[in-house]
């Protein structure tokens, strides 16, 4: 307990540094400047991962049952993460799964600036469980409370501008709903809910991710509708019927988000109906693994791209367009060509393993697994 | 000359060749697959202890003034430094942790606390040294670019002076690889020589000031009044760490067996005979789990120099399997007591000090560097023999022990020639002193006569005179 009480103290001055900056900052600064090589957090992190405020950091402080394949993680922040982020914006989370980090992208779904019970600063996301995804499984099944999580700071483009437009639009399905749910929460909180329909399709009842509370607002709020579409008995919401049940579409500042066939459908809608600038996409990786031997790779800052097939090492396939790559021993032993693999994925020649966006690759013996980018 | 045709040497054929590299890949394999959260689990804990050793020490060095917290002190921060160089720095900075994916334990982002560099002494380090191991020219650490530590390298007056020059570089060490990474570093991007203030000799600058500073200036100031014993103190414990860190690169390459290769090795290599090149260029030393652990696992040298990025801590038993096909192979595995490993290297570092005109043996069959003539006049070159009854194989290390025996014959040989040469002369002499002696009996007795004609002819005449 009062151990507790100490650790608040310590960290709730680093609690107002979102930017990382400040006077701490210059603390930081000094001490480091003793502990060369390693940095204070080197120390602190030891004492507490969370005092980390080289590398944001999280702690999972519940996991909510949302359906059977799907959770919610509240997950309290460390030193440094910015509260500030907009609704609809992810944040990537690093998890350890046999001693390995494995990085993932998801929405967050509560507002910005959600204070828990007791007045902590806390997050949300909601995960559903993929078939094949290992960590998605593993955050759904697996993740206790308590576990230390490495977080990446909020971003994305997909976001809710303040204040909300007067008429609104969300199209969802599965977990597409999780960023929409944020800018939801936020009108909510913020009493501010416009004129908005949510029309959001799942396969059946038990399926619907934050199903009562979904009912919730609708009762609440007479400018809410949530048109719940029940796939598996229903069919699938049919794009055409919009002008029938929502004539006003057109005018509506619409956000969608599900999966790629649906987002196309819809993207194809908007672009006949004259009105593609009214409508927000997001697209979020799907998780998966691998899709197969070769494919285009893309080196990120120079433009440059390049069909290559399952054999050709990313090393030779970027030299073979010009590209200027770290290289050493061109054969896997020296690290000097490790990059980071910003999207796609990639192929470990010697041993088939498979690489995931944001892992650090050896070019020299990895090849492409499928459409991939390296941040060179 | 070194060691130019791998093949012929190794006693194998290429299909041999290319069998013991699949069998090392496999050994590979079958760590890659089974790294988990063990091992994990081990590196996050060397650091924690590495970390509380280092703050352990520093806070005990505020007492320094008193003898027994100086010695305390010093042992923990010599301690938390050694292992911050070896199982850390040095394994990190290989990428053997780099499969974790954890930004913090990365041989892209890690600093080591020693004066150069960690990225200098990776391109130095990773890519020149282990990708040309051992090899004539291209591996800049055979010698550190100031010890002669082959024959292959010719003799100049400034290698008289390699007795001290090793002393200093012992004491020195961390200072040594410094300067040689940027050295390399400088090389590898045409930067000349004289140049000092290029991107390499600044960031080289950068980290030996706060090196230096932290060491020499700031934690001796923190501790107040007892800043001299501190300074004492962070000094010793540096030395420490440079002798240790010397001692354990120094038994890993250069004891009698860590063979050299010549350039035209590298033209065309497999990667079944980059593996036997780093398999016979390198050297173990016997050791127990703490000194294991204490030199970064490199008592392993051999393992390390074959998977120089797998986890340290599978290397014990990588080195149970290497041994197993050096035994099927029939290859000789370098290793002895760390003592003995560096007694050679020691006999090496004297011994070539010296011009060439006064040594026995030749780069072909020196105890620190030979080569396929080796066997030249005692065995053909055999490939890889079986025995049809045992299945037993003969193939390097028969042919070594056979080529080591023949020697020793040899060397017999010429003492029994010797030794019968000796006698031979010694019977000469005793005949030739009789002789000697005849000749002068001889002599006296012709004198003797002599003398006694000229009495007798006098005494006639002295007669005649008398008779008149
Ligand atoms: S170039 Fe050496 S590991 Fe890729």
């Amino acid at each position: 307990m009062v151990l507790n009480k100490f650790r608040e103290w310590l960290e709730a001055p680093a609690a107002e540094v979102g930017d990382r900056g400040g006077k701490l900052n210059v603390l930081r600064g000094a001490v480091a400047r003793v502990t060369t090589p390693l940095l204070p957090d080197d120390y602190l992190h030891l004492a507490n991962p969370l005092w980390s405020a080289r590398e944001l950091r999280g702690r999972i402080v519940e996991v909510q049952k949302e359906t059977a394949d799907s959770a919610t993680l509240v997950i309290k922040p460390g030193w440094g993460f910015d509260f500030k982020y907009r609704p609809g914006q992810y944040i990537g989370i690093g998890i350890l799964i046999d001693g390995r980090w494995n990085w993932r992208s998801y929405s967050l779904t509560c507002p910005p600036d959600w204070t828990g019970e007791g007045g902590k600063r806390l997050i949300s996301i909601a995960v559903k469980a993929m078939p094949e995804g290992k960590l998605s499984s593993h955050l759904v099944n697996g993740v206790a409370a308590g576990t230390i999580v490495r977080l990446a700071a909020p971003q994305g483009g997909f976001v809710l501008p303040e204040p909300p437009p007067a008429k609104v639009l969300f199209l969802t399905a599965g977990s597409g709903i999780t960023p929409v749910m944020s800018m939801l929460r936020t009108m909510d909180r913020r009493d501010g809910v416009t004129d908005v329909v949510h029309v959001h399709s799942a396969p059946t009842d038990a399926d619907v991710m934050f199903g009562a509370e979904l009912r919730d607002l609708h009762d609440r709020h007479p400018s809410f509708v949530s048109h719940l579409q029940l796939t598996d008995s229903h069919g699938l919401f049919s794009l055409d019927s919009l002008d029938e049940l929502y004539p006003d579409w057109r005018e509506r500042e619409t956000w969608a988000c599900g999966p790629a066939g649906m987002l196309d459908a819809i993207e194809q809608h908007w672009k006949s109906a004259g009105v593609a600038d009214k409508l927000h996409i997001e697209r979020f990786e799907v998780e998966r693994s691998a899709v197969g031997e070769g494919g285009t790779v893309t080196f990120g800052t120079t433009g440059r791209t390049l069909t290559v097939d399952g054999a050709t090492s990313l090393l030779e396939a970027g030299e073979s367009v010009g590209v200027q790559l770290p290289f050493g021993c061109r054969m896997g032993i020296c690290q000097t060509c490790v990059v980071t693999l910003s999207a796609g994925h990639a192929r470990d020649l010697r041993n088939g393993d498979e690489r995931q966006p944001g892992d650090k690759v050896q070019t020299c013996i990895s090849a492409a697994a499928g459409d991939c980018t390296l941040d060179i | 000359m070194a060691i130019t045709d791998i093949q012929g040497y190794t006693h194998l054929t290429a299909a041999d060749i290319e069998t013991l590299g699949k069998e090392l890949d496999s050994i590979r394999r079958s760590v890659e697959t089974s790294r988990g959260e063990r091992d994990a689990r081990y590196i996050r804990r060397t650091i924690a202890a590495q970390r509380c050793l280092e703050v352990a020490g520093r806070a005990v060095l505020f007492g320094s003034r008193n003898r027994w917290a100086w010695l305390g002190g010093t042992a923990l921060l010599s301690v938390a430094k050694i292992i911050e160089n070896m199982e850390l720095g040095h394994n990190v900075s290989h990428g053997q942790w780099d499969w974790m994916n954890d930004p913090e334990i990365h041989s892209t982002s890690w600093e080591w606390d020693m004066t150069g560099p960690s990225a200098q002494w990776r391109r130095a380090h990773n890519y020149s040294h282990h990708t040309y191991t051992n090899v004539l020219g291209k591996d800049e650490d055979l010698g550190f670019g100031i010890l002669r530590m082959t024959r292959d390298e010719a003799w100049r007056p400034v290698h008289l002076a390699q007795p001290a020059a090793n002393l200093l570089l012992a004491a020195t060490f961390e200072w040594g690889i410094a300067l040689h990474d940027l050295g390399i570093e400088k090389e590898l991007a045409g930067i000349p020589d004289k140049k000092l203030t290029s991107p390499p000799d600044l960031e080289f600058a950068r980290k030996v000031s706060r090196q230096v500073a932290k060491d020499f200036v700031l934690y001796p100031a923190l501790t107040g009044p007892a800043w001299k014993s501190t300074l004492k103190a962070n000094a010793t414990a540096n030395l420490v760490r440079n002798l240790w860190a010397y001692a354990v690169i120094f038994c890993g390459h250069f004891p009698d067996g860590a063979e050299k290769f010549t350039i035209e090795q590298l033209d065309g290599e497999t990667q079944g005979e980059w593996y036997l090149r780093q398999m016979l260029g390198s050297a173990n030393f016997k050791a127990g789990p703490v000194m294991a652990f204490m030199s970064g696992n490199l008592c392993y040298q051999i393992e390390h120099h074959l998977f120089p990025d797998l986890p340290s801590n599978r290397y014990s038993e990588v080195a149970v399997r290497v041994r197993e096909l050096c035994d099927k192979y029939d290859l000789p595995y370098t290793t002895g007591s760390l003592g003995k490993q560096y007694l050679l290297a020691f006999r090496t570092i004297h011994k070539l000090a010296l011009p060439d005109r006064f040594l026995k043996r030749t780069s072909d069959d020196a105890p620190e560097t030979s080569s396929e003539r080796k066997f030249s006049d005692i065995s053909l070159p055999e490939r890889l023999r079986v025995d049809p009854e045992t299945g037993k194989r003969f193939g390097l290390r028969s042919a070594l022990q056979d080529a080591k025996a023949s020697l020793q014959e040899k060397a017999r040989h010429e003492k029994e020639v010797l030794r019968e040469a000796k006698v031979a002369l010694k019977a000469r002499a005793r005949q030739e002193k009789a002789a000697l002696r005849e000749a002068k009996r001889a002599l006296g007795e012709r004198a003797t006569h002599e003398r006694e004609v000229l009495q007798d002819k006098a005494a006639r005449r002295w007669g005649r005179r008398v008779a008149r």
